[in-house]
């Protein structure tokens, strides 16, 4: 299933499983323990994330980790970014627009 | 010459709006003017290298602005603006989407609702613009639509501009 990465990020307990594991790769166990919900309910949150490709699942002995995709992460930022910049150049252009009229005026 | 003008760019996804607000260093009369004149418009609205090509515009509440993106190869996007409500030079709300050369709405994409406000603060002006969408994908999508190409290639130019100055 195609999943975008806002939609991950849409949900508050989904941003709150981002900042765990930003700081260290954590079970499935250790992450629900920071919820009041279920067990159940945090695994269809990392499901999701994992559908988004914004965190991956590592084997370490019998045990999963679950760790970040920083690059993914990365993308939202640079996209907002890029969107920023659109803005900027427009109104750029406007600041021009405007000297120009102004002089015209006079 | 604009580095000392405001330019705040908030986006909240939780409410899946985007605050834009920036100043300009005009008067009222003339920022009002660019913003609600087509051939003002075709001037600034589109980010180098698109530009933004006026078919039709009727400013007023429940008039629409009809207007193209044309790209670097002449390739055409094609966005209708309808104005919801007008409050002469203080704030104009409008709603945007995709669409064809006709103004007949492109149902891939959701609309989003603009309010734009103007405020004159002494020799300059403030613009708040409060952009909501309907899903944050629908904000990628006007990305990926009509600027990308162009402007990502522009963008690595700059980036490389700005490194080696550094």
């Amino acid at each position: 299933m195609r999943r975008d990465i806002f939609q991950a990020i849409a949900d508050p307990t989904r941003r709150a499983i981002i900042a765990l594991i930003a700081l260290q790769a954590m079970t499935p166990n250790a992450i629900a323990e920071n919820f009041n919900t279920t067990r159940q309910a945090v695994s269809k949150h990392l499901r999701i994330l994992t559908e988004c490709a914004l965190v991956k699942q590592e084997q370490q002995g019998r045990e999963i980790y679950y760790t970040l995709e920083i690059e993914k992460m990365k993308e939202i930022d640079q996209w907002l970014e890029q969107f920023r910049k659109i803005w900027d150049t427009k109104f750029s252009q406007l600041d021009t627009l405007l000297v120009t009229l102004k002089k015209q005026k006079k | 010459m604009n580095s000392n003008l405001l330019f705040d760019f908030t986006v909240n996804k939780e409410n899946k709006t985007i605050h834009i607000t920036r100043e300009f260093d005009a008067h009222l009369e003339l920022v009002w003017a660019a913003w609600t004149t087509a051939e003002l418009l075709d001037q600034w609205w589109g980010p180098k290298p698109w530009k933004a090509q006026t078919k039709t515009m009727d400013f007023r509440e429940g008039g629409f602005w009809l207007y193209a993106m044309v790209g670097p190869e002449g390739e055409k996007h094609w966005s209708k603006c309808d104005y919801l409500s007008i409050e002469n030079k203080r704030s104009i709300t409008q709603k945007d989407c995709f669409c064809d050369e006709n103004g007949t709405l492109n149902p891939a994409f959701s609309q989003s609702v603009w309010k734009n406000n103007f405020d004159q603060n002494g020799n300059k002006v403030r613009v708040d613009i409060l952009i909501t969408f309907d899903t944050l994908t629908d904000l990628e999508a006007i990305i990926s639509m009509g600027f990308k190409e162009g402007m990502t290639i522009d963008f690595l130019q700059l980036d490389e501009l700005l490194s080696a100055t550094k």
